[in-house]
């Protein structure tokens, strides 16, 4: 099999499909172009994601690995949610084909894309450093894969 | 499951499968023995070079067994270039919609200093044959274009460019692993210098293949070895499969005017139905096609969840996406024709052939539809192009 039971179980079931109309953050990131395209909306209270859904265009691991986002991330408080890591969605899918990494790192950039967001839209401080620079991002078309 | 995807591989016909089924254990001998049995090998092999030939239009002297269709493709190519540039004729034409195992033999080529042309081949993916005429030039050793598409089926006008070819003395090669088996072929009333074909293509077996080279053409060996082939091509003889493919290739050669009628209603009636999904568009030429192959994109959608999604309700599709062969670039093919990236991601193939049934297509029908809606629904692409912030292109 090109995934393992879990990459397809969260393709064919994926958890926290949707839009969310009142989102406190929304992280959009990835390219047509490139295929694949990642929009994380979070609802956030007390400085808890209490929500969050998510739409995806984009390969069977692109769509797999924003449902294990979202669910990783719902509940936690934002710091926490700020430490997700690519690899560690990949190991909570039991791993992903060698080409389809750069999936995993989508996923953790619009997580970060959503919370930047949210601390933008109420003009919170945050240290610049802890998101990347989106345009000189090379995880699109080729870049760590 | 329902089998759509006869591009890639067909299933083997029963004929096939017991016209291979004697060289394995009671004929096994090596055709190259001098004893009886090595003879009888040998006997099985002529008849089975003799029927190939006959049904290609060809002479059994002008067919050398392959490995497969890339290993003719490799072969015919390298051989016309080898006999080139002893005449310092170092320049070919082709088209950008090739199959790799044709492009990558010319980036090799191109690295020795041979020029390559790649002929546009139009929104309906179809070379003109004025366009090939028009790249003709002195130093021309080779024109390769394909019988018909792999990935969206359109058939090239050959014989025009077979006699565009004979009058300015250019070799011709075309690969016809698609065509086989499913349309017409006759070598020599097309003008065709050198064909390649692939056996699991119509219904014979994998790792067979031939390739026709027109008497008074000198190829080069790819394998060196044996003198096996005429010494053009070394290694013992795949038997079983070479008696696989004959048989196969006579039977849907045989057969194909009555299963081109059923097939081709199928894929008009694929084609008609999956075109009512808004913002879908049907890639290559309508009339001018395989007629098993369907090839569509479907706008704010991606190939590789689509045809997964398919999988999973019994239909084994493919898709030109970048996914699936593991690279990110979407189907140079439908680049080549014209489609924009962010559109080429969300191609679906489906490769049907006489054993489909109207039920299957029905299944089909029903089903892409609600699987490209499930998918619309769930892509920030497809919403914006909804909400007009992006401009649909299809």
């Amino acid at each position: 099999m090109l995934y393992s039971d879990k990459v397809m179980d969260h393709f064919q079931n994926p958890r926290n499909v949707g839009k969310m109309d009142d989102a406190d953050g929304i992280g959009e990131v990835g390219n047509a172009v490139c295929g694949d395209i990642m929009k994380i909306y979070i609802k956030v209270k007390d400085g808890i994601i209490t929500d969050v859904k998510f739409n995806t265009f984009g390969c069977g691991s692109a769509i797999a690995t924003s449902s294990m986002a979202t669910e990783m991330i719902k509940g936690q408080k934002i710091e926490d949610a700020m430490k997700l890591s690519n690899k560690a969605v990949v190991e909570a899918l039991d791993g992903l084909p060698a080409q389809k990494i750069h999936c995993s790192v989508l996923a953790e950039e619009a997580v970060k894309a959503a919370v930047k967001d949210y601390y933008d839209k109420n003009s919170i401080e945050y240290d610049k450093s802890m998101f990347c620079d989106c345009s000189s991002c090379n995880s699109c078309c080729g870049g760590n894969v | 499951m329902i089998y759509a995807d006869n591009g890639a591989t067909t299933r083997m016909s029963d004929g096939a499968l017991k016209a291979m089924l004697p060289y394995f254990q009671n004929n096994f001998a090596n055709p190259s023995s001098l004893h009886t049995a090595g003879q009888k090998a040998k006997e099985a092999l002529t008849n089975a070079r003799e029927d190939i030939a006959s049904l290609l239009g060809a002479q059994p002297n002008e067919i050398y067994f392959t490995s497969g269709g890339s290993e003719a493709d490799n072969q015919a190519i390298i051989s016309a270039a080898r006999l080139g540039e002893k005449n310092g004729k170092k320049h070919i034409i082709s088209t950008a919609f090739e199959h790799h195992a044709v492009l990558h033999t010319l980036k090799k080529l191109e690295k020795e200093g041979f020029e390559i042309t790649l002929l546009d081949v139009h929104k309906n993916g179809i070379v003109l044959p004025e366009d090939v005429e028009k790249e003709i030039r002195n130093d021309t050793c080779l024109v390769t274009i394909m019988f018909a598409n792999n990935e969206i089926g359109t058939i090239q006008p050959i014989s025009e460019i077979g006699r565009i070819c004979k009058e300015h003395k250019v070799l011709f090669h075309t690969d016809a692993v698609q065509a086989a088996g499913h349309i017409n072929i006759n070598v020599k009333e097309m003008n065709i210098d050198m064909l390649s074909i692939s056996a699991h293509k119509f219904h014979g077996p994998k790792g067979a293949g031939a390739l026709y080279a027109r008497n008074g053409i000198f190829l080069s060996n790819i394998i060196e070895g044996g003198a096996q082939e005429r010494g053009k091509r070394s290694g013992t003889e795949n038997l079983a499969a070479v008696c696989g493919m004959a048989y196969a290739l006579k039977e849907a050669v045989n057969n194909l005017s009555e299963n081109n009628t059923y097939v081709s209603s199928l894929r008009d009636k694929l084609i008609s139905e999956l075109s009512k999904i808004p913002h879908s568009t049907v890639n290559g030429d309508t009339q001018n096609r395989l007629p098993g192959n369907v090839n569509m994109c479907f706008e704010g959608v991606e190939g590789e969840s689509l045809l997964l999604l398919l999988d999973a309700k019994g239909i084994c599709a493919s898709s030109g996406s970048a996914c699936t062969s593991g690279s990110l670039e979407p189907s140079h093919v439908l680049l080549a024709i014209g489609l924009p990236a962010e559109v080429a991601h969300g191609s679906l193939r489906l490769t049907i052939c006489e054993e489909n049934t109207q039920d299957e297509i029905d299944y089909i029908i029903k089903e892409v539809p609600k699987t490209v809606e499930y998918l619309r629904n769930m892509s920030p692409v497809w919403e914006a192009l909804e909400k007009g912030e992006i401009n649909h292109v299809i």
